[in-house]
């Protein structure tokens, strides 16, 4: 079999087109290639859809964590707490557990499915670790941009909307950006603990494993792993940085702040 | 470990648990977290030490050096940390293995890579093939540590590094009018003073390495991850004398207990400690 | 008279291994398979592959000492060398035969079975779950069969449980006791036959290893111990 065939057969395997039988022996570097590039979809299927819902909810509970009352900021704060607190993959393992509790009492059954239940956990997580960014950001929003916005008449919803967002999503953006690259690697858990590979369509990791456990060579698979993923991670670092430009794009040069380390928040 | 511990099958509700909770298997368990909290001990002056590293790496004047510092930091920060869990203990197993073979058997004529085996002289097994069961135990735990230092001394070098950088040049540049040299002002002046730079990015870091723990298993190492999943699994009263059926979920809430008082705790101490630390200075954070 | 000879040649074989480095023996396993090999109460490698390898170490006149290891990475740790033999119910195909070597078999080759929650599951139009990196999985894709694969041989069992999966398809052996403790579990009747039976694996390079457990593993054929071993366990049908 050529590459090209490898590439026709294999291509999208992970979604279930293409060859059903994954390769037996004589494995090429080509087919290594392909078929972890294949499962890099899911990867990526996770982490994009992740990342945007991911961000809607973590305003929302950044601004919850800030609000004056209780019984807003509680809630808002235990869920950072929990997610923050606790590692992903004992998160996934317990996630299952209970949505096949929910399947057998006959609610959302499709959950237990890793398309929708793992993407469920991923959201939720990336919603915790983001909305704690995005609430220090709100916290050092400066003084002074508030007042001059109340000066010109705006209040409540205008003002949040016209001047705090802004400052807000510019003072987090690097620390936002670290976030989402992490969010990406943690994709390759799914498959690692409690959701179940159907019909052998699993993520990059599912499939470096499979050849490691077919060649027994770590050495070819998990390497080509690495350079997929650092390849998204460079990718996501220039995506990133494009919106930090715009975000910034009022500043003078000098105080530009760039997608770049920030110590305080990440992973 | 009790008394009436011999028949657990006629037992009441609350015996059978505690002979339950005291069974061998459980003691182990039990040990695993000893296990784990020992291991992040050990890690993290560690990974801080290849942070260090990697940081002085990165700032070096010799360029191939700085590359590699670079390299170093970028890499293992750009891949996700599962995948080199997934390798490095073989790889760093085989690469002393094969180090300590050239060492000690420099007239060994055979290949070293027979087919899918790896073979060296009995002299560089690592450990001693005659080595009893807890001295390989004690060397795959070396080998977890180590990998753990690896990946997260990048993220630490990444840290040290930016805070080294933020270190104020004024400061630098009075060490240097004071006829300081380069290497001395590094010591005396920017060491001293990126602690408290640093340690919101370390405080986090010490979080990621706790929350990174649950993948100890894929090292080899046996871990709480690992018994609580042998413990939790269904056992069947021909094999044991306390059958039961699928309990994971309740040893698995357990851990994640386990890890919220953890990260909980550790969050307050770091805490204090950065007031601590940010005493006269110059920062927001200084009281 | 017989006997004798059988142990003499035993000792060399022995001997030979031991001037080879092998003065401890150490067995990598999984402990999570039983009957065939899991821990005990108080953690201890236990089930039939404990007593056949301690026999089968004393015949042999062999330090041996047990090791567990994750059922993914146990052939790549046994050949770089983390332990020298692998004795996990691992059944011989020509897959793992071309990276490892196998002992003689020490359990006849036997059927799969599947197990579900109603005797009447159609397997070609069901979804079936299997331990990854099993000859079970890799027959089930091959058959175009849906199958899930689970990481543990517990997942398989409680996919089933839970509606996840229609059936699992397993060992007989590990199956048999489980749907025997629970009345909602049947083993069907439809039968797979996959695998050459389970074999001790061994590096390549270790053909002497190899000899001295063939040769340990025949004696124990041949004056029935194996035999009443696998009764005992009831692991598989008996040779």
């Amino acid at each position: 079999m050529s590459c090209w065939e490898t590439i026709q057969a294999y291509a999208f395997r992970s979604l279930g087109y293409g060859e059903r039988l994954l390769p037996r022996g004589d494995f090429t570097l080509c087919q290594h290639f392909t078929l972890i590039g294949s499962g890099l979809i899911w990867n990526i299927y996770f982490g994009l859809l992740a990342l945007i819902a991911g961000f809607l909810l973590a305003n929302v509970l950044a601004v919850g964590k800030a609000s004056p009352r209780a019984w807003i900021a509680k809630p808002a704060d235990w869920f950072i707490l929990v997610f923050r607190g606790s590692p992903l993959f004992i998160q996934f393992f317990l996630a299952y557990f209970i949505f096949l509790e929910l399947k057998n009492a006959g609610i959302l059954p499709w959950l237990t499915s890793a398309w929708s239940g793992a993407l469920v956990v991923l959201f939720l997580n990336t919603a915790a670790y983001s909305g704690e960014i995005f609430y220090g950001a709100l916290k050092s929003v400066p003084k002074g941009e508030v007042e001059a916005a109340d000066a010109y008449g705006m209040a409540g919803w205008t003002r949040f909307k016209r001047v705090i967002w802004p400052t807000q999503m510019r003072l987090a953006w690097p620390a936002y950006t670290n976030e989402a690259i992490f969010l990406f690697h943690a994709t390759t858990l799914v498959f690692l603990s409690g959701f179940p590979a159907q019909r052998q369509q699993g993520d990059a990791l599912y499939y470096a494993q499979y050849f490691a456990d077919k060649t027994f060579n770590p050495f070819v698979p998990y390497p080509i792993l690495a350079f997929y993923f650092v390849l998204v991670t460079l990718v996501l670092i220039f995506l990133m940085g494009l919106i930090n430009k715009r975000l910034n794009r009022h500043l003078p040069q000098a105080t530009r702040t760039r997608v770049r380390f920030r110590p305080v928040l990440m992973r | 470990m009790f008394e009436f511990c011999s028949d657990p099958a006629a037992l009441d509700t609350m015996r059978w648990f505690a002979c339950f909770f005291t069974t061998g298997k459980h003691q182990l368990f039990y040990w695993s977290f000893v296990t784990v909290l020992v291991l992040l001990a050990i890690t993290a002056p560690t990974a801080l030490a290849f942070g260090f590293g990697g940081a002085m790496a990165a700032r070096s004047p010799v360029a191939p050096l700085r590359w590699f510092g670079k390299g170093y930091i970028s890499v293992v920060r750009g891949v996700p940390d599962i995948a080199f869990f997934l390798f490095f203990v073989i790889a760093l197993d085989q690469g002393f293995e094969w180090l300590r073979h050239q060492a000690f058997c420099p007239d060994w004529t055979d290949a070293i890579r027979q087919g899918n085996d790896f073979i060296v002289c009995a002299e560089a097994k690592m450990p001693l093939s005659t080595a009893p069961q807890w001295v390989h135990e004690v060397y795959g735990f070396f080998l977890a540590v180590l990998t753990f230092a690896i990946v997260f001394g990048a993220f630490a070098a990444n840290v040290l590094y930016g805070a080294m950088n933020a270190v104020p040049l004024g400061q630098v540049e009075a060490a240097e009018a004071y006829g300081m040299t380069p290497r001395q002002a590094f010591w005396r002046i920017t060491v001293p003073q990126m602690w408290v730079y640093a340690l919101p990015g370390l405080s986090n870091l010490w979080m990621v390495l706790i929350k990174a723990t649950p993948l100890l298993f894929l090292l080899g190492v046996e871990d709480i991850v690992y018994w609580a999943r042998e413990l939790g699994a269904t056992v069947l009263p021909r094999f044991s004398d306390y059958p039961h059926g699928d309990w994971r979920l309740y040893y698995f809430l357990f851990l994640l207990v386990f890890y919220l008082a953890f990260t909980r705790v550790s969050e307050k101490v770091l805490a204090r400690i950065t007031v601590r630390l940010s005493r006269g200075q110059a920062t927001l954070g200084a009281t | 008279m017989k006997l004798l000879t059988t142990t003499t040649a035993l000792a060399l074989v022995a001997g030979m291994a031991f001037a080879d480095g092998h003065s401890v023996v150490r067995l990598g396993t999984e402990g999570a398979y039983a009957p065939w090999n899991f821990l005990d109460d108080n953690g201890e490698v236990a089930g039939f592959e404990r007593e056949l390898g301690d026999e089968l170490c004393a015949r042999a006149e062999l330090t041996c000492e047990w090791v567990t290891n994750d059922w993914d990475s146990i052939i790549p740790n046994l050949v770089s060398g983390n332990y020298d033999a692998i004795i996990a119910g691992m059944s011989i195909t020509d897959e793992r035969d071309e990276v490892i070597d196998f002992t003689t078999n020490y359990t006849p080759p036997d059927p799969s079975n599947y197990m579900a929650l109603s005797a009447d599951v159609d397997i070609m139009g069901a979804v079936v779950a299997a331990q990854v990196n099993t000859i079970q999985a890799a027959f089930l894709a091959e058959k175009g069969i849906t199958v899930l694969e689970f990481a543990t041989p517990e997942d398989t069992v409680a996919a089933v449980k839970n509606g996840e999966a229609d059936a699992v398809l397993a060992d007989g052996s590990y199956l048999g006791p489980i749907a025997e403790a629970d009345a909602d579990l049947v083993i069907l009747e439809q039968t797979e036959s996959i695998g050459g039976g389970v074999g001790m694996g061994i590096r390549e390079s270790d053909g002497d290893l190899r000899e001295t457990f063939n040769a340990a593993i025949q004696s124990m054929k041949d004056d029935g111990s194996l035999n009443a071993l696998i009764t005992k366990w009831e692991v598989a049908s008996t040779f």
